[in-house]
């Protein structure tokens, strides 16, 4: 799914996702949980509304002099012991990372959870390479033996329920009594715990992403809950992080004002569990830790992004809260939308990656109600941007040609304001004389879009304008 | 050309730069060397017992639990009481750290061991760099004396922190960091510890003990 994105056909992955009964019940607890919890967390801490502005203008001054951060950070990684691996494209980030684990003689690779490597559909690659990726974040392990993408940036299995993973348990861990219990997510929990310890205790290599890249003191940093994350990384002899560009941040200060935002707005924590600073292999005198440490820096279509009108959406710190508050994801889930990056974040930043001509169905599937830009830790216009993918869309001409036609038509009678007012003036009267029995319409033509899941209200007074109008004198 | 100056290029094409600048330099050699501070939330400005007040409820909340004791002479009956009323075996692995090995360990029947661990620990003990009361985070920096390890294998985390190592926030610890390694120097791994290891993603519900330790156990020393 990741290497081919189904993002051209959202449409039908839409309509798919809205009969999933299992998808439409996992679905409730996105739209349950990540809410209230981030509104109380936010609302415990007085400064959190200052803490959004100071983020957005930490990752706005380091993208405005990105060249010269990433210079400075690269010094101190190489002055770390550490290496850094530059990629232009996802081909090339793939490469450094298998090269590097060839050159170990690499069976077992564990990963934490990093959605670059979703983007460069990395363990394919590794599989390709003979060697066996193990995804060890719960829900990552768990769409890994269903060979599924995430369906959302920081929790992928969202999409399932308990009775699910307990079928692909068993399924898949068939070495354990078949007869055992696992009614009980907890009993879920410590099955994954036992069998990935085993792996973690084998791996070669670790691979991790970085949320952060810290210029000052060329540190990467992980923010997990579970603790799968420093597992991957302290146990093998080689810790690889891969990371994009825009990762970078200036000091140590400047990271702990983004991490104040980061967890509140994406689990409801004050702050993660744990938030892990790594800088070079391991020291002299050291009892543990990886011997190697790489870093593997992806560009793949950011840089083009800086000075357009997309810039902004470099600043995303990939918390979630955009899709935690979207109507339509809470509607349709992230596999909908059809590449890695679902929900507004994913409207926005796929068609820049792959394309408009792929993704353009993205920046469409929004009610622009604008929860998700009110809800960012870093302030990202994402409704405007949206809007911005639109126009492109139609100025290429990708827009269907019904579409173009219907808006070359409302066009025509927008431009002759008398004409306009006759004529939706006209149309109103028929709707409301035609449904004036049920005052509602359960099918009508040319909008069996609308009609086929719920009902259309048949008109119960005069225009916009007129009621505008009769409004405007009411006040004068 | 290279990748790197491929991406380079792309970079500095994109905003309409060069990189030679001199006012953008000097910015960005200002920001690093000044490293400024941003927003420190009215929380993190406590001292004495508020603070130390603080901190204790914090990490609670996170669902660890805390002791305190009086002296670092008391810490080793502590975590040995610890380990009865939780009903665990009487063995501890810890590091080299010397706060840690000045204790009287000799006073409990406790078994020690040394070392990082290889995962077949219960229950380990590391001597925090310091503790942060905004969020009730412990601070670890990685070195033979207080292997990360330890941090993470074992199911059973005890963490000891002094009282005056105690700060407001994480902005103060990353001074002390500083202070101790040199400014643009890191220890090779810096763990902030907020809790004991969760996992929501099996239907969001909150599961403690994923991957890292079940239970975080910290033991506060002095006043």
């Amino acid at each position: 799914m990741t290497a081919h994105p189904t993002s051209p056909y959202f449409k039908e992955n839409a309509h798919e996702a809205l009969k999933d009964e299992q998808l439409q019940m996992a679905l409730s607890n996105v739209r349950q949980g990540f809410i209230d919890k981030r509104a109380a967390v936010a609302a415990k801490l007085p400064e959190f509304e200052a803490l959004r502005d100071s983020a957005r203008d930490i990752k706005n001054h380091t993208l405005a002099n990105l060249d010269l951060y990433l210079e400075k950070w690269e010094n101190k990684v190489q002055d770390a012991g550490g290496h850094v691996h530059w990629a232009r494209t996802a081909e090339e980030a793939r490469q450094a990372i298998v090269d590097i684990c060839r050159k170990a003689g690499a069976k077992t690779v564990t990963k934490g959870k990093s959605m670059i490597s979703e983007e460069i559909n990395l363990n394919a690659a590794i599989e390709a390479a003979g060697m066996t990726p193990v995804e060890t974040d719960l829900g990552e392990y768990i769409i890994q033996l269903r060979n599924e993408a995430p369906s959302h940036i920081i929790a992928p299995a969202v999409h399932l329920n308990a009775t699910q993973v307990e079928s692909d348990f068993r399924r898949v861990h068939t070495h354990l009594d078949p007869n055992r219990d696992l009614s009980e997510p907890v009993q879920l929990l410590t099955e994954a715990r036992q069998v990935l310890r085993e792996k973690f205790l084998a791996a070669d290599v670790g691979i991790t992403g970085a949320n952060f890249l810290i210029a000052e003191t060329g540190t990467s940093v992980i923010v997990t809950n579970e603790g799968n994350g420093d597992l991957t990384q302290i146990l093998p002899k080689i810790h690889i992080v891969i990371a994009s560009i825009e990762k970078l941040v200036p000091t140590l200060d400047d990271v702990s004002q983004i991490l104040r935002v980061l967890a509140r707005s994406a689990t409801g924590q004050e702050m993660s569990v744990y938030t892990t600073f790594s800088t070079g292999p391991r020291r002299p005198g050291d009892v543990d830790g990886p011997e190697e440490y790489h870093v593997v820096v992806l560009d793949n279509g950011r840089s083009a992004m800086l000075g357009t009108s997309f810039q902004d959406m470099l600043r995303c710190i990939r918390c979630g809260a955009c899709m935690n508050h979207c109507p339509v994801y809470h509607a349709v889930g992230g596999h909908a939308y059809g590449w890695v990056y679902p929900g507004p974040m994913g409207a926005v930043l796929s068609p820049s990656l792959i394309g408009v001509d792929k993704a353009g169905h993205l920046p469409n599937a929004s009610t622009f109600c604008g929860r998700c830009e009110s809800v960012c830790p870093v302030r990202i216009p994402l409704p405007k941007m949206m809007r911005h993918w639109r126009e492109q869309e139609f100025e290429r001409h990708l827009t269907p040609a019904t579409v173009r036609s219907g808006l070359g038509v409302w066009a025509f009678f927008a431009k002759r304001p008398m004409l306009y007012r006759f004529a939706s003036n006209l149309g109103m009267k028929a709707l409301a004389w035609f449904g004036r029995d049920k005052g509602k319409f359960t099918s009508l033509p040319f909008a069996g879009g609308w009609t086929d899941y719920r009902d259309f209200p048949a008109p119960q007074g005069g225009t916009f304008q007129e009621q505008w109008k009769a409004r405007k004198g009411a006040k004068a | 050309m290279s990748a790197r100056e491929e991406i380079f290029g792309s970079v500095r094409r994109s905003l309409g730069v060069t990189g030679k600048e001199q006012p953008r330099r000097e910015a960005v050699n200002e920001r690093i060397a000044k490293a400024p501070r941003g927003i420190v939330p009215e929380r993190g400005h406590l001292s004495g017992e508020a603070l130390l007040a603080l901190f204790e409820e914090q990490a609670k909340a996170t669902l660890a639990t805390i002791d305190r004791v009086k002296d670092r002479a008391a810490v080793p009956e502590a975590i040995a009481d610890f380990l009865r009323r939780t009903n665990l075996p009487a063995r501890l692995r810890m590091g080299a750290d010397e706060r840690l090995a000045g204790m009287p360990w000799d006073k409990t029947a406790l078994e020690i061991s040394h070392g990082k661990s290889d995962g077949g620990d219960l229950v380990a003990v590391n001597h925090a760099f310091a503790g942060v009361a905004e969020t009730g985070t412990l601070i670890m920096t990685s070195g033979p004396d207080n292997p990360s390890t330890l941090n993470f294998l074992p199911d059973y985390a005890i963490v000891v922190v002094d009282a005056k190592d105690v700060r407001g926030s994480y902005e103060d610890v990353w001074q002390r960091i500083r202070e101790r390694d040199g400014k643009g120097h890191m220890p090779r791994t810096v763990n902030w510890i907020t809790g004991p290891s969760r996992s929501g993603d099996i239907e969001q519900k909150l599961l403690l003990g994923a991957h890292g330790p079940r239970s975080v156990h910290i033991v506060l020393v002095g006043e």
